[in-house]
């Protein structure tokens, strides 16, 4: 009889650790540093393409010095700001961030209005694959920041639900992560007409 | 009086009615339509004999390299952003195998006149938004420009798959699908566990029923990811089975199966629709690919 008494507290403990959510939260967490991972590889991809995109431009469009300079000066800001897990639950590390990437993506896309203006650019194959991967890089994004909204939603919706409310409170301590909102200026994606 | 002002209202009711449909359209976006096969061509601009043909080379090329291709056309896109009508697409079909991710789908917008390539993580490798692109431009949109759909399919769906033959072989898929737990062990297990709990619970019936509304939801949980709701009910249904299982092994003398009910109650929902035809494997997409138009 004792026997099965300790049996079944035994399952109780374990039917209770799975409800409570000690376990989900955790995971809940993990699947947001890890969206927020593909947020910064995509960004870092972005970052990547934009010396040979500068130079590409810069072989046909001599008078666009200013505009090619502010894309420059953008890439190296928003490369200089990584964000560490711990930043991610930092209202104001955030909105830095946001806002460096917000003016490169504002700087890019003005770039690549001035180069409608370049036919032979417009032609160039180099530019044209540049364009393409510049153009899947900002899908890329998207995606990316739709996904780890998506897992900061879940997570930031399940730390203030009861019970796992109080296992956080008690227990875990996690704190409320930050949206990744697109920046309004940065609304504006490259576009491109062919 | 009160007819007359009826009648009078129902125009403007209608007129209301009508702006209020017209008004939340395009916040209805744009269904998924159902994956009918390789070739899912609604917008119908391929003849029939291109569209058998492809399926069956597709339906080869999957069998030797486990990679999905898959074609969709749709009239028009209503108003959704091509990107995000191509990626609900992919994630509601789930092309290309599950962990390996090899899937693409090549997207027309007849009326839009656009079209996109989108990668699954797998083929970003060797299908890159670089090369996407230059299948777009160079092969694809050259025969649209003409007019010639079936061509301009035919040349892309061939070009994509040069670039990503190679990539996966079906045998690395076939080994995976073995690595998975085998249901029918669970089962032997559970009703291993399940007699000797019999046995010991037949006296208290209670108790087996107490048994099963724990046991039920734990499986429930463990075997099929189950939460909320569903555990609830569980629990339920295991307390049930847990006791009439208790009182048939105390009527017959034999404990097998108190609690058993509840806990394969768990199993109910756990199969999934049946194998018609062709479905994806369960591959994810990022938003790789590239996106172009004529």
């Amino acid at each position: 009889m004792k026997r099965i008494i300790n049996l079944g507290v035994l399952l109780c403990v374990a039917l209770f650790l799975s409800s409570c959510g000690y376990n989900s939260l955790q995971t809940q967490e993990e699947t947001v540093f890890k969206a927020w991972a593909d947020i910064e590889a995509t960004l870092q991809r972005r970052a990547d393409l934009i010396p040979n995109l500068v130079a590409t431009v810069k072989g046909y469009a001599q008078h666009e010095q200013e505009t090619l300079q502010k894309v420059v000066d953008a890439r190296s800001k928003a490369t200089s700001v990584q964000l560490s897990p711990a930043d991610l639950s930092n209202p104001a590390a955030m909105q830095q961030f946001r806002a460096n990437q917000g003016e490169l993506s504002s700087a890019l896309s003005r770039l690549m209005v001035v180069v409608e203006k370049y036919p032979d650019l417009k032609a160039n194959q180099n530019f044209l694959d540049l364009q393409n991967q510049l153009e899947g890089t900002e899908n890329r994004i998207n995606v990316a920041r739709q996904r780890y909204n998506e897992a900061v939603e879940l997570f930031n919706g399940s730390i203030r639900k009861f019970p796992a409310s109080l296992t956080n409170k008690f227990l875990l301590h996690l704190v409320k992560k930050e949206y990744f909102k697109a920046d309004e200026a940065a609304k504006a994606v490259p576009k491109v007409t062919f | 009086m009160s007819n007359d002002l009826l009648i009078k209202r129902v125009p403007a009711l209608l007129l209301t009615l009508a702006l209020l449909f017209f008004w939340t359209r395009p916040a209805l976006a744009l269904e998924v339509p159902p994956l009918k096969g390789r070739i899912n061509d609604y917008a119908g601009i391929l003849a029939p004999a291109t569209a058998r043909q492809l399926e069956d080379v597709l339906q080869k090329f999957e069998a030797t390299d486990s990679t999905q291709i898959v074609l969709l056309t749709v009239p028009s896109l209503e108003g959704t952003s091509l990107e995000d009508f191509s990626l609900r697409v992919v994630e509601a079909w789930k092309l290309g195998q599950k962990k390996l991710d090899n899937g693409a789908l090549l997207l027309i917008a007849k009326n839009d006149r656009k079209l996109r390539i989108e990668v699954g993580y797998g083929l970003e490798g060797k299908l890159t938004d670089l090369v996407s692109g230059r299948i777009i431009r160079d092969i694809i949109t050259p025969r649209f420009k003409e007019g010639n759909f079936d061509q301009g399919v035919i040349d892309g769906i061939a070009a994509i798959m040069a670039v990503a033959k190679g990539e996966f072989t079906a045998a690395s898929t076939q080994s995976r699908h073995n690595s998975g737990v085998d249901p029918g062990a669970i089962i032997i297990f559970l009703l291993i566990l399940f007699s000797v709990l019999g046995r010991m619970l037949s006296r208290v019936p209670l108790l087996a029923a107490g048994a099963g509304a724990i046991l039920a939801p734990v499986f429930g949980a463990i075997a099929l990811g189950l939460g909320g709701l569903g555990l609830l009910a569980l629990a339920v249904l295991g307390f049930i089975f847990g006791l009439i299982a208790a009182r048939i092994a105390s009527a017959t003398g034999n404990g097998f199966g108190s609690g058993f009910g509840g806990g394969m109650g768990g199993f109910g929902g756990g199969s999934s629709g049946g194998f018609s035809g062709f479905s994806g494997g369960g591959g994810s997409f990022g938003g790789g690919g590239a996106s172009g138009s004529w």
